[in-house]
């Protein structure tokens, strides 16, 4: 090991989404703190990270570590590759220590669930609003930035270079971590997003972010309709149980066949007009009553 | 070391696949086993043999092996043997939260509970030596946050093996009553022999420090203590079974108070007491769940004692829940999707499959333990409750683990149920582990593929069919026909998994944004690749899908009336 800025001692989170590599950033930047001569612990939770879940891993260093775990307000950095993890992970974030933001979007689809007001769950990408919260946020779009250098994999090293100019560690000691950690070939390509992750300028990256992201994605001021539909049904056209198209097609599982093979709509509440049953129904026993019309 | 086995499971999954990286010579014999009983008697009978061996599980495999673990407590063996657990306080990928230390005094076997990676090196060769000693398998015991941390380790020299040799010896292998008899007498002289040692193990270290504070903890609640509490007096257990009586004693004496800190169980707080001790522990801190430094705190200060306040955070700005969902393209979608529009009664089973239950699929009733769906089934048929026809959904290495003698007994008893085995060709959960029906071994060699329809029929399923789980209109017609049989039918899935042991990537599709009602019907498979747009129709959100993560499975496309979700133009294939 060589000497180093062993009595260093620091806590970094690193989060994001299962298959966008965090683990293996956090090795990196585990592999410079080794490196530099400092005792690291590791801890990561990516149970279920192979299904799209999020990934956390906490990195602590210093000359000895006790708990591999990084507690609220202790970390003195997060790093995440994805704006919504990064906002959750704001609570373990040390008042007045940096966040390390990538404003890629991975939108779960769960977010996308309230179909009736068609309210987006997503939090939008306020980047200027976070900075007053936070004070010193390194906000880029470490994808575009990849891409831009030449592979859009090399998108984490974006974000180590970022990291790399807030922690005490020497440059040969990044250089060496990231070429032993990813795959040979691509190591050209990682340290060119290294360096150009390096070379972004604060505050300054951060408001042109801001600028740029402009109204949110998926906002919230839509046509929402938040009142359901509602359904004529003709008994004497309706086959019951012998058909049922209409119950199985219902995105909303609106629809349901009583004892008696009558059609009834059990979630009326539901209905959101959108008339896949009017349409599928071969006997047009089915008639949906939907006053919203498209203001576009 | 010679030979190492287990089945895959979070968060023991890495230990046996660290072993075959770190040992490209092939030294270690290193095996998958169907279960962890199969495991755990294959490490035994080398153990026999004269080779020392280790098996690892996570803490619920240990249920499956116990029957073998209970009775080579008794055997012992020639070499060591050591059985790894992993257990998950929290929960962070299992079905239950069971504290196996309970188990080395369940059996009356060792436990060794390590602390950090380190001690995971450390205390699994002492083990081995204490074994052989001792003439007893040893369990260690690990836990999430110490299977799945990353820390300096030193590795040590290990001296050479003696050459394995299997020496007959009946009265102690053969466990007919007579013999298991004197097994158990002997096995309650060397756990005697132990009380001796663990009283002068280094294992269990007293550092004396203030002392008006003295914490008896073990494993990586030790950390958390050091952490919270730096000044205060610590025992720390490294082997905690048999319980060392007098030095708790003797610690006990040195200190004002005595709190014991542990994760789960009050397994030491018990033997504390049982040992004459006044002492408190659980009143303080949680039963359930896992503990961290936070939680010790909060914990020391309900006792009285200093801890360090909360500091100050960050409020928790709202954001998107993200629970875990299955891939794009995964081929256990529309076998739910059809199962619940057929109103099926769905006994499920363990794997990415049980994320099934969930919003939007919401198509799975019961889930319990590994390859208990089809049992539990043919029990629900049984009882004569369940409105619709009754199916088992089962994963292909679930079935294998544990399913086979189930499907045996409903085919034997004629029981009328569905039996879906869902073959993606790997254990998809734990990170893609091959099983005997892969065709590769945990070495990548190629090994024979078991023939699953064939193996159905021979346990007594005269209807088996297979179907293209990315047909959704086919896979609607053989389960209808499926459910529709008198005895046991067997539908088995015959896609594999998008993402390993090879990625998936097929032409994307798109939507058409023009074409598009809105309607949501394909928002309803739960692909994550699809999601809401900035378009509106009629008060409804449009949907997009992403090209960079669409595996072109074409699901989407067939439940999408209008035909709006069309293959992407200009796709070229990938980069
Ligand atoms: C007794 C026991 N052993 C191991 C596990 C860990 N585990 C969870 S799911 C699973 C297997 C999943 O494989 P498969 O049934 O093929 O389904 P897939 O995930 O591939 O869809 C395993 C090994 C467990 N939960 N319980
Ligand atoms: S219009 Fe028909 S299909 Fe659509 S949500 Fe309403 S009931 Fe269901
Ligand atoms: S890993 Fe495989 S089996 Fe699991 S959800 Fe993804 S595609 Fe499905
Ligand atoms: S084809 Fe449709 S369902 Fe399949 S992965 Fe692509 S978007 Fe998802
Ligand atoms: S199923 Fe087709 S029409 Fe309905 S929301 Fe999806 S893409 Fe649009």
């Amino acid at each position: 090991m060589s000497a180093g800025p062993s009595a260093a001692r620091g806590n970094i989170l690193l989060v994001g989404v299962g298959g966008q590599g965090v683990v293996l950033a956090s090795a990196i930047v585990a592999d410079v703190a080794l490196r530099s001569g400092a005792d690291v612990k590791q801890s990561e939770v990516h149970g279920m990270s192979q299904r799209g879940g999020m990934v956390s891993s906490h990195l602590r260093y210093g000359p000895a570590v006790a708990s591999p775990l990084i507690e609220a307000g202790q970390a003195d950095v997060v790093v995440a590759t994805e704006w919504n993890e990064g906002l959750r992970a704001l609570p373990y974030l040390r008042p007045g220590a940096p966040l390390v933001v990538n404003l890629h979007r991975v939108v779960p689809p769960g977010a996308c669930r309230d179909r009736l007001a068609g309210r987006f769950g997503y939090p939008p990408l306020a980047v200027d609003a976070l900075a007053r919260e936070v004070g010193d946020v390194r906000a880029c779009d470490a994808l575009a930035i990849a891409r831009r250098v030449g592979s859009p994999r090399a998108l984490n090293s974006v974000l180590l270079g970022v990291l790399a100019t807030l922690l005490p560690f020497p440059d040969a000691a990044w250089r060496a971590a990231l070429a032993a950690h990813v795959p040979r070939g691509s190591a050209p390509a990682n340290e060119r997003a290294f360096e150009a992750g390096r070379a972004l300028r604060w505050p300054e990256e951060t408001w042109a972010q801001a600028a740029a992201a402009g109204p949110a994605p998926n906002g919230n001021e839509g046509l929402a309709r938040g009142v359901p539909a509602r359904l004529a049904v003709t008994e004497a056209w309706c086959k019951g149980r012998a058909c049922g198209i209409c119950v199985r097609a219902c995105p909303e599982r609106c629809l349901a066949l009583d004892a008696r093979d009558r059609l009834v709509v059990v979630r009326p509440e539901a209905c959101t007009g959108c008339r896949l049953c009017e349409l599928l129904c071969p006997d047009f026993a089915i008639a949906v009553q939907d006053a919203c019309v498209e203001a576009r | 070391m010679r030979v190492a086995a287990g089945y895959p499971g979070t968060p023991a999954t890495e230990i046996l696949q660290t072993l075959v990286r770190l040992d490209p010579d092939r030294r270690v014999y290193v095996e998958w086993s169907t279960n962890e009983k199969v495991a755990l008697d294959l490490a035994l009978g080398a153990a026999m043999g004269g080779a020392r061996a280790l098996a690892a599980m996570k803490h619920v495999g240990l249920n499956v092996a116990a029957d073998t673990f209970m009775t080579a407590a008794y055997t012992g063996a020639r070499a060591g043997l050591v059985i790894v657990s992993a257990d998950d306080p929290g929960m962070h990928s299992s079905q239950n939260e069971q504290d196996n230390r309970l188990f080395a005094r369940f059996a009356r076997v060792p436990l060794l509970e390590p602390a950090d990676s380190q001690e995971a090196h450390d205390f699994t060769l002492l083990a081995f030596e204490l074994g052989e000693r001792f003439d007893v398998p040893v369990l260690v015991r690990s836990t999430t946050r110490v299977s799945h941390a990353r820390g300096v380790v030193r590795r040590a020299e290990v001296a050479a093996a003696r050459a394995p040799r299997f020496e007959r010896a009946p009265e102690k292998f053969v466990m007919l009553p007579g013999w298991a008899r004197g097994r158990h007498r002997a096995l309650l002289e060397r756990l005697q022999a132990l009380a001796a040692e663990v009283e002068e193990s280094p294992l269990n270290r007293v550092e004396l420090r203030d002392r008006r504070f003295g914490v008896v903890t073990s494993g990586i609640v030790y950390h958390y203590v050091r952490e919270v509490l730096p000044e205060a007096s610590v025992l720390k257990l490294g082997l905690s079974y048999p319980f060392p009586t007098r030095l708790v004693r003797r610690f006990a004496a040195e200190v004002e108070r005595l709190l014991v800190v542990e994760e789960l169980e009050p397994y030491l707080e018990a033997d504390v007491r049982a040992a004459g001790v006044p002492v408190e522990g659980k009143a303080y801190f949680p039963r359930d769940g896992e503990l961290s430094p936070d939680l010790v705190a909060r914990g020391l200060e309900r006792a009285g004692w200093p801890a360090p306040a909360p500091r100050p955070r960050h409020a928790a700005p709202a954001t998107a829940g993200r629970p875990p969902v299955l891939c794009p393209g995964c081929p256990h979608v529309t076998p739910y999707l059809a199962l619940r529009q057929m109103g099926a009664v769905v006994s499920g089973d363990i794997g990415c499959y049980t994320l099934a239950a969930m919003e939007p699929l919401r198509a799975m009733d019961t889930t319990v333990a590994m390859g208990s769906s089809i049992g539990m089934a043919a029990g629900l048929a049984r009882s004569g409750g369940a409105a619709g026809p009754v199916v088992a959904t089962i994963g292909d290495s679930t079935f294998l683990h544990a399913g086979l003698p189930a499907l045996a007994d409903a085919a034997y008893n004629g029981t009328r149920i569905t039996v879906v085995i869902l073959d993606n060709g790997t254990t998809a959960m734990t990170g893609g582990q091959a099983h005997p029906a892969s065709g590769v071994t945990i070495r990548g060699d190629a090994a024979p593929a078991l023939d699953l329809p064939a193996l159905c029929r021979a346990l007594g399923s005269g209807w088996v069919r297979v179907v293209d789980p990315y047909d959704l209109a086919g896979t609607r017609l053989a389960l209808a026909e499926a459910v529709a049989q008198r005895g046991v039918s067997v539908v088995i899935t015959n896609r594999p998994c998008v993402e390993m042991p090879v990625k998936v990537r097929d032409h994307p599709f798109a939507v058409d944004d023009a074409a598009c009602t809105a309607c949501q019907a394909c928002m309803n498979l739960g692909c994550p690749s699809i999601t809401w747009s900035d378009g509106w129709h009629t008060g409804r959100r449009k949907v997009q899908i992403d090209a960079a993560t669409c595996t072109g499975c074409t699901v989407c496309a067939q439940t999408c009336a209008p035909g709006a979700i069309v293959p992407l133009a200009g796709w070229s294939g990938r980069a």
